[in-house]
């Protein structure tokens, strides 16, 4: 032994020394510090966020309307993605080097850490290929989803579309949507978004250091289950709707057609309108690009966003509203020398000269003089102010649903036009203004605009003899089949039921007798009650408005047709509007066919004047998933006109 | 001196203490080596086409191994270990000619389906001829000549090591230095010293030069004025000031001119100078994540996340610590660390009871190469050293490594059963 063996000691305690401190560090990473365990399982876990089916859309008989089709969305984790075959990656999605980058550097915007999306909905075949190859592309994951289909491509602008979340969505959500999410944007989907779009669920999977998936976490006990959005039972009838979208075809206009006895709609046309699966998929933001630009607008809801004078259809609420005033009653007579004289010389033209004139002949003639008359009486003989009398006039009017919203269940209904007592007040200065001063509101022309589901739903009134039930496309509402309250409220027009017998009569009178100007489209079997109309337009030739009811005993369906552009209405609306009751009621369609191939066949949109390609061109390219403006207000339709214009007409 | 463990056979007393140590340490390998490559979708036990089918192999012929060591004569060791070198430093130019490249490194020779790492086996043959060396002189009076000669010994083939280029097994070689100290060829200041220079290299590259100058700056003033009356220690301190700042001055040097920009990478990445999760910090990253999810009690044979799912690299060789860290937790950890804090305790005190000075050179050369193993490889795996590769004693995965420490450790064994006799 030598002198240094003292040494040992030295050297055994550095390698105790040494130890120690690999165990207080070992302490601290596996005692102290939590952060670790939590590494681990973001290393391991992924949630995957399992998309709920939104809830389908049947028509009144079980049919289907919108539908799922699953698609996947292609998500990426920046930060995770190492030794990338990007070349493999852009051939599979079908995308180009500078695409990739594009997304690449979004979704790095987005969070270097966090999943984000990459590419948006694969069809199922491109899936298929990359989904083989996905083990390849560390840092990429594919999400399951599902989008809405439509089969049969009708009802656009009913059932609206669906649209990824903005910004303010998911500020005004409380952070419910999260960035790629979608939110139903119009037409139903908007309105019942909160029933459709079911509930998210999570599920926790474990994946390997490559990213593939090895099974669920702790048996699934942290798991979600996904619940799937209500189902939706529209009032839409849909053999109907398609037959209307078929005669509407190339024309500007509308039809809705409503169920009487429960205000549900039967039939919801906004023509042209679109293929409803453009607004699904890769092209969708192109598509709507296009139909933003599209001159004839198709995105917007004419059933209840266009409003036109409602013409004759008036003169059905005149008849009531004066009846239920006391002024007028069945028997009065006026005498129609071809027009009505008012103020200092000026005359409203009658299409006829109707002579002594009735009530019942009144509706089925459509004569004007008679109802300046009435209307006269309801304003200057009412033993009061005409202001005051206009406004009675004016509520007895609201009540049957003009100028205000319905309430039907669908985002963006207008309410029409109906000025009050100190518009006109305003306008002339004083309140000594008379029934002279607006003699056109009489028969519906002038300051007033309603939609055609408010003329629907006049018809509806008529048809129920004194109420309506405010229209609605939603019927009932998942598998418990609620109907909405609001839906179910019976609405008095505030006329007695009596005084509606002979407004009807006269309605019966201009499709079943001959000469009426319905007397062509009158259907076999069914007493069908009907007026055709005109509504003024001062840009261009009138629209063909027809309006009806049948049968006229326990009637089943109310319709209102607006054919823009296209004249008188017995010519285009009156068929259209004939053959869809009867399709309705009897299942076929007696009408001459070579009237129907005459409706089918015809163009009647107006081409040079409204359709200007070259402003499209021109205009800067559109950002289609966030517009600044929703179509609806960039698309307001203003068809009124000046009474006094009017009044010149008919000098 | 009767101890129970002792036994007579083999021609004397095996320590036996030491030998279930060494199998319990293979025996944990096995099992963590199992966990690391287990496929949970292809759960058999036994396969041999696996690393812990051929690991059970490597384990059995270890086994075999042993025994024949056990059973040859001593003296044949000491006779042969000039030979032996010579061979081995022949296998280490060999390997720069025809070697294999594995990772960068030309550090394989295939012998068939087996691959020879003569680098693991130049420990062996260092440890038994600087024993020989350093015996044959005189200990009363530690001379420089023979310090000089016994750090050629150690030096040539740590040159031949580095030039494949393989730091790590290159580094292991230094371990060496606590022989001499043991020996009295290094004094206790110069291991000071020495450790000093480790630390100020360290500290340099991971602060600014500038900070470690000022820091040693106002240590070295408060010295001054503390012995303001021993005009011996102030000129001391100054020397220290001026020699640790050229010193610090070469560390960057060094650093910035003679380092592989890998090296380089690693070293910032070991001292936070560089935070790249992907990079070269990922395996480290993984490697604390794995280890530190292990908690108190670990995740359970099987159930590691971090290792099932393939997250850190290397796992059934260099980085096997996380495996165990991460299933077995602290727990685990702890009784892994004491295994080998106690393996090396009880080399030392064999070592010590050696009568010949040869069989306590070698047996500290044997504690110091296995401490290095240890330190460094659990070290890297916790981020306290830089990730250099080198295996975990008797528990990393891979017949070369399994083989040379198990050889290393029972020829000590042999000198130990057979002190009595004469060498
Ligand atoms: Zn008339």
């Amino acid at each position: 032994m030598n002198g240094l063996f003292e040494r040992k000691y030295i050297i055994q305690g550095i390698f105790i020394a040494v130890a120690a401190i690999i165990a207080a560090r070992l302490s601290y990473l596996q005692l102290i510090d939590k952060s670790y365990l939590l590494s681990a399982n973001n290393n391991v876990l992924r949630k995957m966020v399992i998309y709920p089916a939104r809830g389908v859309i049947l028509d009144r008989n079980g049919q289907v309307l919108v539908q799922n089709e699953p698609v996947y969305d292609l998500l990426v984790t920046p930060r995770e993605v190492k030794e990338l075959d990007t070349a493999l990656l852009c051939e599979l999605v079908g995308i180009d080097k500078e695409g990739f980058e594009r997304r690449m550097a979004t979704a790095r915007a987005y969070s270097p850490y966090k999943a984000s999306q990459f590419e948006k909905q694969l069809p199922a075949t491109a899936y298929a290929k990359l989904q083989e190859h996905l083990y390849k592309f560390r840092g990429f994951y594919i999400q399951n989803r599902t989008v809405r289909s439509y089969p049969d491509s009708i009802a656009a602008q009913f059932l609206g579309y669906i649209q990824e979340v903005n910004e303010r969505d998911i500020e005004r959500s409380n952070g419910f949507y999260r960035p790629g999410d979608y939110i139903g944007a119009s037409g139903v989907e908007s309105a019942y978004e909160e029933l459709l779009r079911g509930q998210r669920g999570v599920k926790n999977v474990m994946v390997d250091a490559f990213n593939r998936p090895q099974g669920s976490f702790a048996e699934g006990r942290y798991d979600t289950l996904a619940v799937a959005g209500d189902g939706l039972i529209s009032s839409l009838d849909k053999d109907l709707q398609i037959l209307a979208e078929k005669l509407m075809r190339n024309k500007i206009g509308s039809v809705v057609a409503i169920e009487p006895a429960t205000g549900e709609i039967l039939t919801f046309v906004s023509s042209p309108s679109y293929d409803p699966n453009m607004m699904v998929g890769r092209e969708r933001g192109n598509n709507y690009a296009k139909l933003l630009h599209d001159p004839y607008k198709p995105m917007f809801i004419r059933p209840m966003q266009a409003q036109y004078p409602p013409g004759s259809v008036f003169k059905v609420v005149s008849a009531l509203t004066a009846q239920q005033a006391g002024m007028i009653d069945e028997h009065t007579i006026f005498n129609c020398p071809g027009g009505y004289r008012y103020g200092s010389g000026r005359v409203m033209r009658c299409m006829h000269v109707d002579g002594p004139t009735q009530l019942i002949r009144s509706i089925q003639h459509s004569c004007n003089t008679y109802y300046g008359y009435t209307y006269a009486r309801m304003i200057d003989q009412r033993g009061m102010p005409s202001a005051q009398a206009y406004g009675l006039w004016r509520d007895a009017v609201m009540k049957f649903g003009i100028g205000q919203p319905l309430g039907i269940d669908l985002p963006g209904e207008k309410a029409g036009l109906l000025p009050s007592a100190d518009f006109y007040t305003k306008r002339y200065g004083n309140a000594k203004w008379g029934s002279s001063y607006n003699i056109s509101l009489s028969i519906g022309q002038g300051e007033m605009g309603i939609t055609p589901l408010q003329m629907a739903n006049v018809m509806a009134i008529v048809a129920n003899r004194g109420f309506y039930y405010r229209p609605h496309l939603i019927k009932a509402i998942g598998d418990k089949k609620i109907v909405k309250p609001e839906f179910t409220e019976k609405i008095s027009a505030g006329v007695d039921a009596k005084y509606y017998e002979p407004v009807i009569e006269g309605m019966s009178r201009v499709v079943n007798l001959p000469g009426g100007t319905g007397y062509s489209v009158r259907i076999a079997d069914i007493e069908m009650c009907g007026k055709t109309g005109t509504a003024q337009n001062p840009h261009g030739q009138d629209h063909a408005v027809f309006f009806a009811f049948a049968p006229r005993e326990n009637p089943k369906i109310a319709i209102a047709v607006v054919v823009e552009n296209a004249g008188f209405g017995g010519t285009w609306a009156g068929p259209i509007a004939s053959m869809l009751i009867e399709k309705y009621l009897k299942d076929t369609i007696t009408l001459p066919q070579y009237i129907q191939d005459r409706i089918y066949k015809a163009d009647l949109l107006p081409k040079p004047k409204t359709a200007k390609p070259q402003e499209v061109v021109k205009s800067p390219p559109a950002k289609p998933s966030q517009p600044s403006k929703s179509p609806e207000e960039e698309e307001e339709e203003v068809l009124f006109v000046h009474h006094s214009a009017l009044a010149r007409r008919y000098d | 001196m009767t101890n129970p463990h002792r036994h007579k056979l083999f021609g004397g007393e095996v320590d036996w203490f030491t030998i279930i140590l060494w199998l319990l340490l293979c025996i944990i390998g096995w099992f963590n080596i199992h966990a690391a490559v287990f496929d949970p979708d292809n759960p058999e036990l036994f396969n041999m086409n696996t690393n812990y089918g051929k690991q059970s192999i490597y384990i059995f012929s270890a086994m075999v191994l042993a025994v024949t060591i056990l059973i040859v004569d001593a003296k044949f060791y000491s006779s042969v270990s000039p030979i032996l070198y010579v061979i081995t430093i022949l296998l280490l130019i060999a390997v720069l000619v025809i070697g294999r490249n594995v990772g960068g490194n030309q550090a394989w020779i295939p012998i068939g389906s087996f691959r020879l790492q003569p680098s693991e086996f130049a420990k062996l043959a260092t440890c038994l001829l600087l024993g020989r060396y350093l015996s044959t002189q005189s200990t009363k009076n530690p001379n420089l000549g023979t310090l000089l000669t016994g750090a050629s010994i150690v030096l040539l083939p740590v040159m031949l090591v580095l030039l494949q280029p393989d730091t790590g097994s290159a580094l292991a070689f230094f371990a060496l230095v606590f022989v001499f100290y043991r020996e009295g060829y290094i004094s206790g200041p110069w291991m000071l010293f020495g450790a000093l220079c480790i630390m100020l290299f360290v500290l340099t590259l991971a602060f600014n030069q500038w900070v470690i100058i000022s820091v040693i700056a106002v240590v070295c003033a408060l010295g001054i004025y503390y012995f303001r009356k021993r005009r011996k220690a102030i000129t001391s301190l100054i020397i220290f000031f001026v020699i640790s700042t050229a010193y610090v001055f070469c560390v960057d040097f060094v650093y910035e001119n003679v380092l592989q920009s890998h090296q380089r990478n690693r070293i910032d990445v070991i001292l936070g100078k560089i935070d790249d999760p992907r990079g070269q910090g990922y395996n480290l990253n993984q490697s604390m994540i794995a280890i530190g999810s292990g908690q108190f009690w670990g995740k359970g044979y099987l159930q590691g996340t971090q290792t099932k799912y393939n997250f850190v690299p290397e796992q059934s060789t260099d980085f096997i610590f996380c495996t165990i860290g991460e299933e077995w937790g602290f727990v685990g950890s702890m009784v892994v660390i004491s295994l080998y804090l106690t393996l090396l305790l009880r080399i030392v005190n064999i070592a010590e009871r050696q009568r010949t000075a040869f069989a306590r050179i070698y047996a500290y050369g044997v504690a110091s190469i296995l401490f290095f193993h240890f330190a460094i490889n659990i070290g890297m795996t916790i981020g306290i050293v830089p990730i250099i590769g080198i295996p975990l004693p008797f528990i990393s995965y891979g017949g070369s490594s399994l083989w040379s420490f198990t050889i290393l450790l029972f020829i000590m064994l042999k000198f130990d059963a057979n002190k009595k006799g004469i060498v």
